[in-house]
């Protein structure tokens, strides 16, 4: 209580300074007056009484000092003098404060960026209540794409009743392609891009709608009511965020489908379960309707409170072998494993290198700019040292201080953080907006209490450590020698230095460091943009074609060669083919085998399928390494017939020529015509995986992609291809002309990110290193500028000079690389499976970086070097 | 001036301007000071303006309160007086010192080793 109401008291009288100041001057008067009083009626004259008063109430300024101190708030007052004071000194010297807070927040921005997307992606849970207990349940060993990761509706089905881990098991379609829906009423119809998810799908994530309801149990039934969910962005954009739209029904594939809900702006499928993709709707996956399906269902599932990962995982080890992937059809085999992950971990679980490799390169950056500012700071205490020195001597603590220069290097690096905040909080709008970056979560993106409360620790554990080197060493400096001193003529001492040297030394170790990691990853993304990915994606664009074939292929066999025909007659058009899916994006598998083999299991691969038109196979540019294309008189009564890719015939038919062997495809017989060379299918830096071609006039395709090889660059003839299909089929929606160098594009985002990242990091890293080598050599030389021009006058050369001056330099950046080197050597294993065709140790990188800096080092050296053959050796020594 | 005068220890001063104004009831602090002066005998240290930052830490606290008034010979003083909370708190003071110079005099007249 007392000490309450003390506190409470001190505050006040802080606040009331001159009044308390003024009542306390008039009771120590009055005190004095007493005293003279009682004194001179013992019988001492006035003037005696006076003096013998003053001198019983002791240091009339000590009293002062300790009333204060006993009644205000005594560090608060020093501090605000200290800042005062720091405030003062640095408006002085407004170049030193501009470039110091500068580099800072340079330092401290890129520092806050890294850790909101370290933060976003990694250490926050995923945007689900209790996401912790959410589940991914795939293959063990998926090698066949999304195919060999999910499950029949039947398996499904039955591992719902039979597992007693879960509280719910729910999947989504995992074979959806972009625009996949047209939303019509409107004019031209609009492509929109809609995902199938069970009935219980929301309530496993525990998602609730914004408006509306989730779909109910017969929605989901066949021939229920057609339902659809909007997403918060797409209602935004295309229903102008009305209200009202809930209940109404829409127009989806010429169907009326009504709105039941929209779902909340948290809700992002995309940037979960497939980054860099935007998903506007969300229709009930009827299971029903694909009962004769294969592999279908991407599957989650939510934990039962307290059943452990393991448990769950022992338990699927037990069930999925056994699951039957169809009732309806016994034969198919499907040999099921499960492997159950944290949905978090498989969302991110990929990113965690090269995200911890980011947050280290950010985290070095930081180091450098401590060592640069500790440097710089250096240089303005040895500017200041008389100052130091003067206050020592009218009784300054060494504590004292230490806190001025604490204080001063706390405000300098509060001021970067400001500014720092500021630029990170730009690169955060312009990542989170980047929705082309395949990066789970990006959308989620923000300044949140954690990123400020990370600002706030990264200001004051850097203020503290570049503010304390320079703090500790004046003040431990000899006071008389100072004041002695006559300036900048005598020599700095050794010591001092001998710092500087090693802080430059450590800043070039650093910058190595970073350079190397920076090359070797810079280089492993130069050989994966540099891997013959089976296709050639310049001059290639891709266009979505929506025709209606009632599952004729006579039919589509002739609407597909009057899109190609026509679509080829446009000018600057060299070729164009069909496909339903392209490499690098949407994929699936089906199974092929030598006719008559039998195989050990495991022996046999998911095989990923592509129904094409012939010239499809031209069009995008894959080579054609043996037999012949498809040809429209493959047609749906001739033999059928499959086309396969190197991998396949390698591991099917070994040493022997695979034209003409008949081949099992999916239950069926398929005479093989052709040999591909390996397409990268499915990443651009994996291994290809076992495809094969069919033609479309014999499959069924799913949907259709229209691929146009052209003369011009694509994007010329997006809007006469667009105005050709739509003379074909008015209902065409308008969907995009994509190249398909943004699919190369877009499947290498995330590693082009982390380079460019990590190499304007690096390049950071340099700039500031050579900074800081400037900043000492230049300072040694004015320091030393009688020293040389004694020199010169005693018969030094020009070239004497600067060749002492860069000798200098040298030798610091070699103490420098030799640690750097040796550093990075042992840091580059850490990165290694980071790399793609690249050794952690490449020879090149690691002479490149040696080259580079040295090159910076001697430039950076050069200009003082300059600088000091320019002394005139008659005015370096009157000048003194 | 032959033996050295005491230094006073940590807080004690409080206690003994608590005591002060317990006994004699409203003083200003030159009185105050005076009177522990008596009191103590000239054994104590005391440069009277430390009186003062006692003096505002107490009321600070809310054991004593303070009001300006006038002197018997009509000069302008700051004058004390204990307060309710303030007399508690003397209470538990005095009990403690009492506590500890006992048990300092306990100690510091053990008998040697072997006298008993």
């Amino acid at each position: 209580m007392g000490a309450m109401r003390e506190g409470w008291n001190r505050m006040l009288s802080f606040f009331h300074k001159p009044e308390r100041d003024a009542e306390m001057e008039a009771e120590l008067a009055s005190h004095v007056e007493l005293a003279v009083e009682e004194n001179m009626r013992q019988g001492m004259p006035e003037p005696e009484a006076r003096r013998k008063a003053l001198v019983r109430i002791g240091g009339v300024q000590q009293a002062r000092e300790r009333q204060r101190e006993a009644r205000g708030l005594p560090w608060l007052d020093v501090l605000l003098q200290d800042v005062r004071y720091t405030l003062r000194t640095l408006r002085r010297d407004r170049s030193f404060t501009v470039v110091a807070v500068l580099i800072l927040a340079l330092g401290i921005g890129a520092n806050i960026a890294v850790f909101s997307v370290v933060n976003t992606i990694l250490l926050r849970p995923l945007p689900f209540p209790d996401s912790q207990r959410l589940i991914r349940i795939t293959a063990k060993d998926p090698k066949g794409g999304e195919s060999s990761m999910t499950y029949t509706t039947d398996a499904t089905q039955e591992y719902q009743q039979r597992n007693k881990s879960f509280q719910q098991v729910t999947g989504y379609f995992a074979f959806t392609g972009p625009d996949n829906y047209k939303l019509g009423g409107h004019g031209v119809p609009l492509p929109v891009t809609g995902i199938l998810v069970m009935g219980n799908f929301f309530q496993t994530l525990e998602v609730q709608p914004m408006l509306g309801r989730l779909f109910t149990a017969d929605e989901c039934l066949p021939k229920g009511r057609p339902a659809v969910l909007l997403s918060y962005p797409f209602w935004k954009r295309q229903f102008h965020a009305n209200r009202d739209i809930v209940g109404q029904a829409i127009d989806l594939n010429n169907t009326p489908v009504t709105v039941v809900g929209v779902l909340p702006k948290t809700f992002d499928f995309g940037s979960v379960f497939s980054p860099g993709s935007k998903v506007d709707i969300f229709t009930p996956f009827i299971m029903h309707d694909f009962q004769d399906d294969g592999n279908a269902l991407a599957l989650i599932g939510r934990l039962k409170p307290g059943v452990t990962l393991a448990a769950a995982q022992a338990e699927a080890d037990l069930l999925f072998p056994k699951l039957v992937a169809n009732l309806r059809h016994p034969g198919w085999n499907e040999h099921y494993t499960a492997r159950q992950m944290l949905l978090k971990q498989y969302v991110t679980g990929k990113l965690h290198r090269s995200l911890i490799v980011l947050w280290c390169a950010v985290g070095m950056i930081l180091l450098i700019v401590c060592v640069n500012l500790s440097n710089l700071l250096l240089a303005r205490t040895a500017a200041r040292s008389k100052e130091f020195a003067m206050r020592t001597a009218l009784g300054a603590g060494r504590g004292r201080l230490i806190r001025q220069l604490l204080t001063e290097s706390l405000i300098l690096s509060g001021a970067g953080a400001l500014l720092g905040l500021g630029i990170a909080f730009a690169v955060i709008e312009f990542l989170a907006h980047q929705g082309s970056i395949a990066l789970p979560l990006l959308s989620d993106l923000r300044i949140d209490g954690a990123t400020l409360a990370w600002t706030v620790a990264v200001a004051i554990v850097s203020g503290a450590a570049f503010g304390l080197m320079p703090g500790l060493k004046m003040s431990s400096g000899n006071l008389q020698e100072t004041l002695k001193d006559s300036g900048s003529g005598a020599g700095e001492g050794k010591k001092h230095e001998e710092l500087r040297s090693a802080l430059v030394i450590s800043e070039v170790a650093l910058a190595c460091v970073l350079l190397v990691g920076a090359g070797l990853l810079l280089r492993s993304f130069l050989h994966i943009l540099d891997v013959d990915l089976g296709f050639e994606p310049s001059h290639a664009a891709a266009i979505s074609v929506e025709y209606t074939d009632g599952g004729n292929a006579a039919k589509r066999s002739a609407i597909w060669q009057e899109i190609i025909h026509r679509v080829e007659a446009i000018p600057g058009v060299e070729t164009a083919g069909i496909t339903d899916n392209l490499p690098l994006s949407r994929n699936r598998s089906w199974d092929i085998s030598a006719k008559g083999q039998t195989y050990r299991p495991g022996e046999l691969q998911d095989t990923f399928v592509f129904i094409v038109s012939p010239g499809y196979l031209r069009a995008i540019g894959m080579r054609l390494l043996a037999g012949r294309d498809v040809s429209w008189s493959d047609g749906p009564k001739s033999q059928s017939v499959v086309i396969i890719n190197e991998t396949v015939a390698r591991k099917l038919w070994p040493g022997q020529d695979p034209i003409g062997r008949i081949a099992m495809v999916g239950g069926g017989e398929a005479r093989v015509i052709g040999v591909i060379a390996d397409v990268h299918e499915s990443s651009v830096e994996g291994d290809p995986g076992w495809q094969m071609y069919l033609p479309a006039t014999q499959a069924e395709p799913e949907g259709a992609q229209l691929v146009v090889r052209t003369k011009v660059p694509p994007d010329v003839l997006a809007s006469s291809v667009m105005a050709t299909l739509r003379q074909i089929n008015p209902g065409q929606p308008a969907t995009e002309f994509r190249p398909i160098q943004g699919l190369v594009d877009h499947a290498v985002s995330p590693q082009r990110f982390f380079v460019l990242l990590v190499d304007i990091f690096a390049g950071l890293g340099l700039l500031l290193a050579s900074l800081g080598i400037y900043g000492v050599i230049s300072y040694s030389v004015t320091q030393r500028t009688q020293e040389i021009g004694i020199r010169m006058a005693l018969g030094a050369s020009r070239w004497n000079v600067q060749w002492s001056v860069i000798w200098k330099t040298l030798r610091l950046v070699l103490v420098g690389m030799v640690v750097g080197l040796a550093a990075s050597f042992a840091a580059s294993r850490l990165i290694a499976t980071l790399l793609y065709g690249t050794a952690a140790t490449d020879p090149k990188t690691f002479g490149a970086v040696t080259l580079l800096l040295l090159g910076v080092a001697l430039l950076a050296g050069y200009l003082p070097a300059w600088r000091a053959s320019r002394i005139n050796p008659m005015i370096a020594l009157r000048n003194n | 001036m032959g033996e050295v005068k005491l230094d006073l220890l940590q807080g004690t001063l409080d206690l003994m301007v608590l005591q002060t104004l317990a006994t004699l009831g409203t003083l200003h602090g030159y009185g105050i000071a005076r009177r522990i002066e008596q009191v103590s005998g000239d054994e104590i240290l005391l440069n009277q303006g430390t009186i003062y930052a006692s003096l505002v830490r107490l009321q600070q606290r809310g054991w004593i309160s303070a009001e300006w008034g006038t002197s018997e010979n009509n000069r302008k003083a700051k004058y004390y007086s204990i307060t309710k909370s303030g007399r508690k708190q003397l209470a538990k003071d005095a009990a403690y010192w009492q506590r500890l110079s006992n048990v300092m005099g306990r100690v510091l007249s053990m008998p040697a080793e072997g006298e008993l």
